[in-house]
Order: C-alpha cells, then structure tokens, then sequence
C-alpha cells in the first residue's frame, strides 16, 4: 500500500443522528485507513446510509466530529464534501440518460474554455482516469444505451472526475449480476492502488468477506464491531449483523385450522432483461397460521406482495379461500378477504392530506357502513373511524385532522387497524410494525395474534427476526427471488436465519 | 431511517410532460382541505393574492405611461353597472364549464389540457347533427346537448384510450388532439356541413327555434347559465360527496395507495377522462345554442380551453373557487371593452388575469404549506394538552 497503515483517511467519532422520533444514528465511531477498502455491513434499518449521508455533508450530525485526512470538518453540503475530495456512487444511478458518457461524467464540473466546454480537455483527462482504474470505456455512446454494469462504471469516472479520492459505493453490488460484481470488485483494487480510499456499503456478506480490508458491522443504528476478514467467517458476521440474543418465541394458545387460506403456487415474476423479480414461489398457509417471510429487503418479498394483490403481472396461480383469483383485479382479491399492510404506507397506505376517517375508508367504501346508495355516508364513515381510533389506540384529538399530522407510529396503527377491521381472511403484512414506536409494535402484535387466533391467515414479511421468530408458526427464508429454505422459528436462530438471508445454507438446520 | 425503497417502474413519459405534470401537481394537489378553518384561509390568501396582482399591474400600467387608478376606476365604474353584471354572468357561463371539465381531471392528477379541441368538435357535431332531427323544443335543445357531450367525450377518449393501451401521457396527447381536432373539424366543415346558402360568415345550417335554447335574461343572459351552474353542483356532489368521487380523489391523492385498495387506475382514468370531455363538449354550447344557434369557425368562440385551466387553477379546483374565479374572469372580460373607450389598452385584462393566476398560485402554496405545518403542530399540542386521546376517552 502506497501510504502507512495508520494514516486515517476518514473518522467519524461519536456521531448522532435524529429524526423526528427516530434516532438513526447513535454514537457512532468509523475509523477508515486510508488506501483501503472499508466494508460497511448491517442490516435495512441500521443506519448505514444514514451514517453515509452524513459523511457526504448530504445532512448535519447532531454530535460528533468528522476528520477527513486528519482535518475536522462540517460539511453542510455534498459540494462541500466533494471538495474535501470526498466522492459517493449512489445505489440508485444518477445519470442523465440522452446525454453521452463523456456529457454525463463532466456534467456540472466542464472544463472551460472560455466560455466554451473544453472536450478535448475532458475527453483526455477521463481516458486518463479510465486507464488507471483498467476500464475502458467508448464516451461517446449515450448512456441510454449501456448496461448496468458499464452505467456503474461511468457513475464510478464521474465521481473521479471531481478528483475524488475517497470513494462511498452505496450498495454497489445489489444491481449487479455476479460477473459484473468481479469486474467491479477489480475497478475497486485497481483504485486502491492508486491511492484512493473506499467505503463499500453492503449486507451482502460474501462479497464483504472477499473485498475488503477492513469490516465495520452496524446494528441499530450504532457500530458495534470493527472485524478483519480474516478473523471472522459469514456465520460469525451474520450474528455480529443480527445481534446476538434470541428473542423469546411466544407461546400460542390457539390452534392451526386444517382449512387453507391462502395458496401460492408456482408465482414468478419476471422482468425485462433481468432474472426473474420472484421464482417459483409457492405458499401455503392455514386459517389461524402465521407463515413468515424472512429475507434482506429486496430478495423478491415487494414484488411477491404485488403478485399476490394482483398489482404485478406474474405466472403461477394464486387461491384465496377455496377461490381461484388468478386472473382477478385486485378489489376482487380484497372482496374475497384479502388485505395488506403495505412495505411503505406513505407510499403504498395512506392519503396524507386526507382526514383519517377517509383514510379508514379506502379499500371498504363498498361496506354497507360507508355509504348511502351512490353517497358517502360521512356521519358513518366518522363513526367508524372512531371506533378503529379507540380499537388500535390511535393518538389522535380527532378523526378530522389529516393523516400527515400524526406520528409515524399512529399513522400505522391506522393503517393496520384498516385493514384488520375489513374482516379478511387474509392478511398480507409488511414490516407491520417498521419505524414505530416500542408501544404502538407491541399493540399491533397483539391485534396480530388476536385476528390470527380467530381464524386470519397471515402471511408476514419482516426485517425484524424477532417479530418473525415470535409471531410465526412457519418460517421461509426468500433469497434472490426464490423461497430457499423452510424453517420451524421454535427451532431457529438468528445466525441460521442470518446465514440463509445471505445464500447460505446450513446443514441439518 | 433509511430504508431502501423497494423499485418502481420508472414512468416512461416523456421529460417535458413530466417537468409539466410536476408544476401542476404542486400547484393542485396539496389543498385536501380539512375544515372550515382552511377555507377561510384560502379564501383569505386569494383575496391577498388578487391584492398583489392588482399592485404588480399598476406599475407595469405606470411604466407604459397609462394612469393605473384610471384604469381600475374604470374597472370598478364599469362594475357598478347591472347590465355589465349581467355580462359578467354571461361570459363566466363558458369559463364554469371549461374550469370545471379541467378540475375533475386535476381531482385524479388527470391533466387535460385538451377542452379547447374537445369542445370544438362537440359544437360542430351538436350543430351539425340538431338540425338533422325534429323534435319538440325542449326535447331537441337536450338531445343537442347530449350530442355535445357525447362527442366531446369521445375526443377525449382517444386520450384515455392512448393513456391506458400505450402509456402516452394525456398532457402530450390532449395537446396534440388540440391540433387534430382543429383539422378534422376544418376538414367535416367545409365537405360535409357547411351551409352553402350563406356568402359572408359562413356557418353550418341555422338550428330550428326548438333547438335554441330559452334565454334568462332576453338577448343578455342565456339559459346555459343556469346548465352551468347544475354542472358544478353535479361536479361538487359526484367529486366530493360520492364513493366514486372518494375513489377519483384517492387516486388523485395516492396513486399507490388507491392500487393497493384495489380501485383499478385504469377504469379511473378512462371515466375520469370521459366525464372531463363530456363536460368540455358544453363550453360551446352557451353559443351554439343561445346566440348563433349555429357552428361557424369564426362565430364560435376559441379561447376557452386554456381560460379553464386558469379558472380550475385560481378556484383550487373547488365548485366555489372555479364560480368565483370563473365570475372574476367574466367581470375582467366585460370590463375590456369600457377601457379601449378610455384609451387604456383592453388587453391589461389579460394581464391582470394571468398575473392573478400567479400570485394565487404562489401565495395559496405558500399558505397551505404554512397551514399543514400548523395543523401538525396543533394536532401535537392538542394530545399533549389533554393528555388523552378519542379512543382512551371513549
């Protein structure tokens, strides 16, 4: 390596970060080596990009000190970062499509000439970066026309381009098929080589494991270890990434029914010029079931939820209560008893500037309580409110404010009051109890259990293993689109959990 | 926290419609009202905006070298007068029917900026096709303006169908329709409906006195005033107060989240559209029925299909707002006439009008970002205030 081992490139120190009733980042400590490649892992939700937003000056810590190659810094702006010679590849490309790579690379930092941009200029100074990162790459074409793989590349130059030398890769593997990830991860030396330093954010521990020098593990919203590869083994990282302690399962009381609820078979997804979004999926849960999903978000579990709704075109057949809804719309999937708590419900849930009595009628405006003939019966629809308010403890001082005005927490309990009070036979649930508070995810599981215990089947998609664990009669694992193990949650552990939500198998598990 | 978001499929529209719906959906999508508190505030706001507006044209009237409180003395003279109130209902009845027909697609974030084309081809098709039939006077009046509708609606169809087959954004195809239309009509005009009888103004075949409609107020006011103003109601009644309008606005409000519940985006857009167009098909009618009782490419009014998107946007969408806006704009029109008399150029009406549109635009943004900030922060102080909430009280 070019430079000593003990010269720091970045360190972060007792960072905090807070968001209206979140902390994101707690007391966080990052020591990056310069001319290293740095692994950042942990799981959805434990504050990795945040941590990295921070470094890229994209927001302000609360506390704690940033040093960039020994200098203290407040950056109060990505540009301001950049001159630090800080440069970030985000996992989402930010490239303009009809323009070429070379337009796309020098974009907003044009050499001039004059008044003029000089492309000679440019174009020399990037076959120069090219060469050295051993890329090569035409500049000519509009990006419109590359792959993923090559657009990474030309986000990788661009960032070059502004003189970067400390490179932040937001999960730059997640798009990537594996050939390209080898490619990548050769563009990645040869830059460490060259001098630069790279922070590589990632929940993909086999990658981790073979491209980094140096491995920090986050976990709720803090760092809790700082591991070298060779010391520690996928399992040992999986269980740094999950914690270690088991949750407690929770008894049940009730009894699976031998009736099935919800049938599954055979569903895939496909898309374009990718590897099919789901893969033969096939489920099966009983009336008073629980059957869990468990998978790093983005293994297929959105875009099974879709297909399941009918939202996402998809083979394979789907059985609702004895009703084949294959070819059904969606409101014909909800009239035969389904429901769903959306991945996102600012997205996917709520109307926020709606009043929450409107928000609790979207989906059931056909039951007889909402409506007289053609009308909405708002008198009605107020009353019914009302009473989901009370049912699920929403706080709230009445069923007329409008839905942004009220915590991230009571927004969910109304959402998952919503939808439970449709009376399904069905529940499709998405991260139930994501960002919300201690309080309101123990009263949601509770309405969970009691709507499972009389009679609702639920199929549940979690980041939170001890929600799955403690809520799921079933568990399955979903890898890369497929369902690839089937396991007893009285049985399982967060490592074994850990290491199948990564690829990974266990024998005898 | 920062969760990743599960991909959406990019919407493939193209940048400019995209740069365009984004402006619109800024300016129309944030006002879910919540109470009389709102209103009042909005209210207040456009009373402080048209303030503005008035101010910012004076001085661009002073910088011309015209006297501005001349101007709007004549204005506010010209408005005293009751025959020019009159007027003013008259020429806002086009404007109720072209800002509500924009509104109804604003409600579904459903731009069609495609009235003006719309409506011309409902008013040769109501024309053309009233003096084909015989029927008993009121009867033949309905039956034009059910032929308005219908053919208003079909043209708008060809958007909602290219929208929902395609995926063409209906901001590039109603714009377009506008220009097709104008051909089509050129073209079924001159070969097939012209009425060659007439030398100068030429025009299709005069409607028999059973197709013309009654006037409010003889030769001043026509009936489709008051058709105008039903609309509205309808609008109101089926946007705000029925399950369908629920659905309209859901889906205007959360697209995702309307999906999810289950209403079909698809089916929403295609009625949406059609009730937009049939809407658009009457715009004309106030002429075709009441006035020159004929479609004539110079007799029958063009301008009114980007005036509705002005009123929909000044009357934030509401049946009140877009009657008001609409009466604001017919009273402004009315007035134009009395300036050119005192050598004050007629079109500071127009720029009065679009300088409205802009300041109340941006002072009802500003206002509503103020109040939800201050609804959040009441529903806050009022839980923490009492210490209790609707369900633990109850």
């Amino acid at each position: 390596m070019a430079q000593s081992d003990s010269a720091l490139a970045v360190e972060l120190r007792g960072i905090d970060k807070h968001f209206p009733g979140v902390i994101a980042n707690h007391d966080v400590d990052l020591r990056v080596k310069a001319g290293t490649i740095h692994a950042v892992v942990g799981e959805n939700g434990a504050g990795k990009s945040t941590l990295m937003k921070t470094l890229y000056g994209m927001h302000q810590p609360d506390a704690g000190t940033i040093t960039v190659n020994g200098v203290t810094q407040h950056f109060r702006s990505p540009s301001e970062a950049i001159a630090a010679s800080i440069g970030m590849v985000h996992q989402h490309f930010m490239l303009a499509d009809n323009f070429t790579v070379l337009e796309n690379i020098i974009l907003g930092a044009e050499p001039a000439n004059g008044q003029r941009i000089d492309f000679d200029e440019a174009r020399q100074q990037i076959h120069k970066l090219a060469e050295s990162v051993g890329t090569r790459i035409d500049l000519d074409v509009p990006v419109s026309e590359l792959g993923v793989g090559m657009r990474q590349r030309v986000e990788i130059l661009k960032v070059l381009f502004r003189g970067a030398k400390i490179l932040i890769l937001d999960e730059p593997t997640a798009v990537l098929v594996p050939q390209e990830v080898d490619e990548l991860f050769l563009t990645l030396r040869h830059l460490v080589d060259d001098g630069a330093t790279i922070i590589f954010i990632s929940h993909k521990l086999k990658e981790v494991l073979a491209v980094s020098d140096e491995i920090t593990v986050m976990r709720d919203g803090t760092t809790v270890a700082t591991v070298l590869p060779s010391e520690v083994d996928r399992r040992q990282l999986a269980e740094l990434m999950v914690g270690s302690e088991l949750p407690s399962p929770e008894g049940r009381d009730s009894e699976i029914r031998t009736d099935i609820a919800l049938v599954v078979e055979h569903l895939t997804v496909t898309a374009t010029g990718q590897r099919d979004l789901v893969h033969d999926a096939s489920i099966t849960v009983h009336s008073g079931e629980v059957v869990g999903i468990a998978g790093i978000e983005g293994n297929g579990q959105f875009e099974l939820c879709s297909a399941i709704l009918g939202l996402t075109p998809s083979s394979g057949t789907v059985t609702i209560t004895g009703h084949d809804v294959t070819h059904h719309s969606t409101h014909y999937r909800r009239q035969a008893g389904l429901s769903y708590i959306p991945f996102d419900r600012h997205r996917e849930g709520l109307m926020l500037e709606a009043p929450l009595w409107e928000n609790a009628m979207l989906g059931r405006e056909h039951m007889p309580q909402f409506h007289k003939g053609p009308l909405i019966d708002a008198r009605g629809a107020k009353q019914d409110c009302r009473s989901v308010i009370e049912r699920f403890s929403v706080l709230t001082p009445s069923e007329a404010v409008p839905a942004f005005a009220l915590s991230g927490g009571n927004q969910q309990k109304l959402l998952v009051g919503r939808e439970l009070s449709s009376e399904p036979r069905v529940l499709v649930a998405a991260h139930p109890t994501r960002g919300v508070d201690i309080g309101a995810q123990a009263a949601i599981w509770d309405e969970i259990r009691k709507a499972r215990d009389s009679g609702l089947a639920v199929l549940l998609i979690s980041a939170d293993l001890e929600e799955l664990i403690g809520l799921s009669d079933t568990v399955l694992v979903m890898f890369d689109g497929a369902i690839t193990a089937t396991l007893d949650p009285a049985k399982v552990t967060p490592e074994i959990l850990g290491t199948y939500m990564t690829g990974g198998t266990v024998e005898a598990a | 926290m920062t969760d990743e978001k599960p991909a959406e499929a990019s919407s493939e529209a193209p940048p400019v419609a995209n740069a365009f719906t984004g402006l619109f959906k800024s300016i129309t999508t944030r006002s879910q009202a919540s109470g009389v508190t709102t209103g009042l505030f909005t209210v207040a706001s456009s009373l402080v905006a048209v303030g503005i507006a008035l101010a910012i044209c004076a001085v661009l009237l002073a910088i011309t070298g015209k006297d501005p409180w001349a101007a709007y003395s004549k204005i506010i003279q010209t408005g005293t007068d009751g025959d020019k109130l009159i007027e003013m209902l008259k020429r806002a009845t086009p404007l109720l029917l072209s800002g509500t027909a924009v509104a109804i697609g604003f409600k579904m974030n459903l731009f069609n900026i495609g009235i003006g084309g719309q409506y011309l081809f409902a008013a040769l098709m109501a024309a053309a096709i009233g003096t084909q039939v015989s029927l008993p006077a009121p009867l033949h009046v309905a039956f034009i303006l059910l032929i308005a509708m219908v053919a208003g609606a079909a043209w708008a169809s060809i958007a909602a169908i290219l929208k929902v087959t395609r995926d063409v954004h209906e901001v590039i195809s109603t714009i377009m329709l506008n220009f097709i239309a104008l051909a089509v009509i050129q073209w079924l005009f001159e070969n097939w409906f012209r009425d060659n009888s007439l030398e100068l103004n030429i025009k299709t075949k005069i409607l028999p006195v059973s197709g013309r409609m009654p006037d409010i107020v003889k030769d001043k006011l026509g009936g489709m005033f008051i058709v105008a103003l039903l609309v509205v109601f309808l609008y109101w009644v089926i946007v705000f107060k029925s399950r369908f309008g629920f659905r309209l606005r859901a889906s205007g409000l959360n697209a995702g989240a309307a999906r999810t519940a289950g209403i079909d985006a698809k089916k929403m857009i295609v009625i949406t559209m059609l009730i937009s167009g049939a809407i658009a098909g009457l715009v004309a009618m106030p002429s075709v029925v009441g006035e020159i009782y004929a479609y004539g490419p110079n007799a029958t009014p063009t301008q009114f299909g980007f005036a509705g998107i002005t009123v929909a946007l000044l009357g934030r969408h509401h049946p009140l707002g877009i009657i008001v806006a609409a009466c604001l704009f017919g009273f402004l029109d009315s007035t134009s006439p009395q300036l050119q008399l005192a050598a004050i150029p007629s079109s500071i009406v127009q720029v009065i009008q679009a300088v409205i549109v802009l300041t109340v635009v941006i002072v009802n943004e500003a206002t509503i970002r103020w109040l939800n900030k201050r609804t959040s922060e009441r529903t806050a102080a009022r839980l923490i205030a009492s210490g209790t909430t609707v369900g633990a009280s109850a």
